[in-house]
């Protein structure tokens, strides 16, 4: 039951989540406290090793959500519940609307969901910035972080996850 | 063969990158267009566009476009599974190691710096996905709304993004109700 619960979860997220990666935090937030499978703080530190380990970061996160309920199979269960909405809606697409991405229709309701995704990912960002950012010293910490990655564009995101843990061991 | 050949050039662009998105593209262009002939860089670029607007992740659509186009869905299949095997892999060891380690003080300290760095690193995405995706009142309103609906009413995600898609459709009808009258 719980690995069925597991795929439909992630096949809920894989088919709202549009735009990538990212898009899919939003979803899990939702998810961690509607199933009570983990919360806010440990979701936090996925992001991190999905963001600092080699694959996409949402199918990343999916593993490492699926392990931490229900060990390997729960990883390979969330996957693939992830993955399967968009096989199915690919092969529709490779079937029968190869200019899918040209129709007005189309264009119109991805204008809005652009749009949408920034305030779904703003609250994610709001929920998470308040479990990490406590006092002072973490709110200097943050600020330093916001103006490095937008003066270094090119820097990878790993590069500020391990300044991240180093900053974190020596003041802390 | 080819099905194995499918599997692992996926799987080697799964090990290869990190991050996914767009930085996966340029792997992608030289294992999938480069070293296999298997897509042209147009192609590429559209199953790229296309990826970006349907739902999921957008390696694992790329890897199904291609997949499907050299052997059909049990080709499909098999690229996409290609994708997540490394991930599949790589996280469940490293998270079993992490759990083992998670009440150790200073990977608390180390994590609790992370946790700072992953939250100037959505802060910043969300800046640049705005400066793209906010282009008029109405993209700002929905932006808005997208964050309110959740902070004070707790609406779920999901059913946020169904509104939009119907609020999107209803845009459309409208702009072309008006094309017709004028």
């Amino acid at each position: 039951m719980l690995l069925l619960n597991l795929f439909w979860e992630f096949f809920k997220t894989g088919l709202f989540a549009i735009g990538g990666g990212m898009a899919t935090v939003p979803f899990l937030f939702r998810m961690g406290e509607n199933t009570g499978w983990f919360n806010a703080q440990m979701l936090a530190d996925m992001i991190a090793v999905s963001e600092s380990t080699p694959g996409p970061i949402g199918v990343n996160m999916a593993t490492y959500v699926g392990f931490t309920v229900a060990q390997i199979p729960g990883a390979i269960v969330a996957t693939l519940g992830l993955v399967a909405p968009s096989i199915i809606i690919i092969l529709l697409i490779s079937v029968f609307l190869s200019n899918f991405k040209d129709y007005p229709v189309v264009k119109t309701v991805l204008t809005v969901l652009r749009a949408l995704v920034i305030g779904l990912l703003f609250f994610a960002f709001y929920q998470i910035a308040t479990i990490a950012l406590v006092d002072v010293k973490t709110y200097i910490m943050f600020a330093v972080f916001v103006v490095l990655a937008l003066v270094l564009k090119k820097v990878h995101p790993i590069v500020w996850i391990l300044l991240g843990a180093v900053l974190g061991l020596l003041l802390l | 063969m080819i099905y194995l050949q499918l599997f692992l050039a996926f799987a080697k662009v799964g090990v290869m990158t990190f991050g996914g998105g767009m930085a996966m593209l340029p792997m992608l262009q030289r294992e999938i267009v480069k070293n296999r002939g298997w897509a042209t860089d147009e192609e590429m670029l559209d199953y790229y566009a296309i990826g970006q607007c349907t739902p999921g992740i957008i390696a694992v659509n790329t890897a199904t476009f291609v997949g499907y186009k050299q052997k059909g869905v049990p080709g499909a299949v098999v690229a996409t599974l290609g994708i997540i095997f490394p991930s599949i892999v790589i996280i469940t060891v490293l998270a079993g190691v992490l759990t083992m380690f998670s009440s150790n003080p200073y990977v608390q300290k180390a994590f609790a710096g992370i946790r700072i760095a992953v939250s100037a690193q959505i802060l910043v995405s969300v800046y640049r996905l705005a400066r793209k995706a906010i282009v008029n009142v109405n993209t700002a309103v929905v932006a808005v709304a997208g964050f309110v609906l959740q902070i004070l009413l707790g609406v779920s995600p999901i059913l946020i993004t169904a509104c939009a898609i119907a609020y999107g459709l209803f845009l459309y009808f409208i702009g072309r109700k008006n094309d017709a009258a004028a």
